[in-house]
């Protein structure tokens, strides 16, 4: 059977999805910070500061994946490498492709997690900000003891989306050469000579790890809402 | 500078593919979305079942291994394709980059069709029963165009998206506009110059087609508005 025997590679696959999984982890948690910078930032009364988070969300989310993880890639060693020899103490740098992916892959679904955030922060009644304050709490406080909690009840199947479609992102990272799922699965396929298995085997692993999200997620989302009627 | 003057025709020549491939896959995949969405509400199991595992295995998975399976995994399939004369399709990673991201947007956008379907309301699907309209009659005059309307929206994000991936196509040596950056980066060593530049005609482009959805939004929903003031 062709399609099953996958030759010894199925370790190395898993290592790679172990990876798949260790990247995506890390580029959600930078992109939920990023996030909740991005919308503090948004309701911000300093219009720079406004007009820098809008320019970030609308500039990142124009640009494809692939093209801003090679320009981050390549693009900013070359860069210091040319500032600092305009500057005239030339530096030469290489990027580990673990930290540039992640860093990209957070950056932008920063972008998107900024959006989620809010739409879940207009859904904060605002009854709820004004009792806050009467009671009175700063705004600072308000925000980390009424805002955030019930934000992030809010904001949970947005975040859900953006991880389904995260995790797919990292496969990306293969290209520049980073050892996760897709990338190992590209290496046995030219080893074997059987690019259908492999692909098809690593498209099961997706389909698993998107599975698992998808029922972790429904499981979060019952548990945010087990203090709301009728939910 | 000079080298983004110096290659310009040729990444303009690259947004032209972009955009070719990105164009022929939303219209085939609009046609094949439209019919599978339908099926996809059938309470038939047997209708509804098959679209479903196609949803979700294209939603699923990433789609730069559905480009790959297609493209490689063609391969190891190499003597059947030939006996059926399919094989020189599948050599070409053009036809195969068209072939995958329709699949791929066909399957989000039956997804997107369906909840348009879904969110008919009742009323008018009972009106027009009432008129005596039922089966592909009903479809065709009151539900699909009102689905459509209602979907319109999510659809322009998933065309948005499907113009950002078509940049994956380049990973299989086809010169879009990422395919054409890369190479005269590689050759030029101008990395963060030509990369800068192929963003912005992609921010271009990206905000061009959302504005071009927008107008045939409001076209579409003109029959909405009331008196202008």
């Amino acid at each position: 059977m062709p399609l099953i025997d996958l030759q010894g590679y199925g370790p190395l696959l898993l290592q790679g999805a172990k990876l798949t999984i260790y990247v995506g982890t890390c580029s959600m948690v930078l992109a939920i910070v990023l996030g909740l910078i991005g919308v503090l930032g948004q309701l911000s009364k300093s219009p720079v500061v406004r007009f820098l988070v809008n320019t970030y969300t609308t500039v990142v989310r124009g640009i494809p994946e692939l093209v801003l993880i090679l320009l981050v890639y390549y693009g900013v060693p070359t860069l210091i490498q040319d500032v600092s020899a305009a500057l005239g103490s030339p530096v030469y740098v290489a990027l580990d492709p673990f930290i540039s992916g992640t860093a990209t892959i957070g950056f932008i679904y920063g972008a998107f997690s900024t959006e989620v955030f809010r739409g879940a922060y207009l859904a904060v009644p605002k009854g709820q900000l004004e009792a806050a304050r009467a009671c009175g709490m700063s705004s600072a406080l308000t925000f980390r003891r009424i805002t955030l909690p019930q934000m992030m009840r809010y904001a949970l199947p947005g975040l859900g989306n953006v991880w389904m479609v995260l995790i797919k992102a990292t496969a990306l990272i293969s290209v520049i050469q980073l050892p996760e799922l897709m990338r190992n699965a590209d290496i046995a396929a030219r080893n074997t000579r059987l690019p259908f298995t492999f692909f098809f085997a690593a498209s099961l692993i997706y389909l698993a790890i998107t599975i698992v999200s998808n029922i972790v997620q429904q499981w979060a989302e019952k548990r945010a809402n087990r203090g709301v009627r009728g939910a | 500078m000079e080298i983004i003057i110096e290659s310009l025709p040729r990444l303009l020549g690259g947004t032209f593919i972009t955009l070719q491939i990105t164009a022929l896959s939303v219209l085939i995949g609009f046609c094949l979305a439209i019919p599978l969405a339908v099926l996809r509400v059938s309470p038939k199991r047997l209708f509804n079942l098959p679209v479903y595992a196609f949803t979700f295995y294209f939603r699923g998975t990433p789609l730069l291994v559905q480009i790959f399976l297609i493209y490689y995994g063609s391969g190891q399939f190499q003597e059947f394709l030939d006996s059926v004369g399919l094989w020189s399709l599948f050599q070409s990673a053009w036809f195969c980059a068209v072939l995958s991201l329709t699949l791929n947007t066909a399957a989000y956008s039956t997804e997107i069709f369906r909840g348009g379907i879904q969110g008919v309301p009742a009323g008018e699907i009972e009106a027009a029963r009432a008129c005596g309209m039922s089966g592909l009659r009903l479809y065709r005059r009151i539900i699909i165009p009102r689905a459509i309307r209602i979907a319109w929206p999510a659809y322009t994000n998933e065309v948005i998206f499907l113009l950002q991936a078509s940049s994956l196509v380049s990973i299989i040596t086809v010169m879009d506009l990422t395919g054409v950056a890369r190479e005269i980066a590689a050759r030029s060593f101008a990395f963060y110059e030509i990369y800068i530049f192929a963003a912005v005609i992609y921010i271009i482009v990206v905000y061009g087609v959302l504005w071009v959805f927008k107008r045939i939004e409001k076209r579409m929903n003109t029959y909405l508005q009331t008196e202008l003031p």
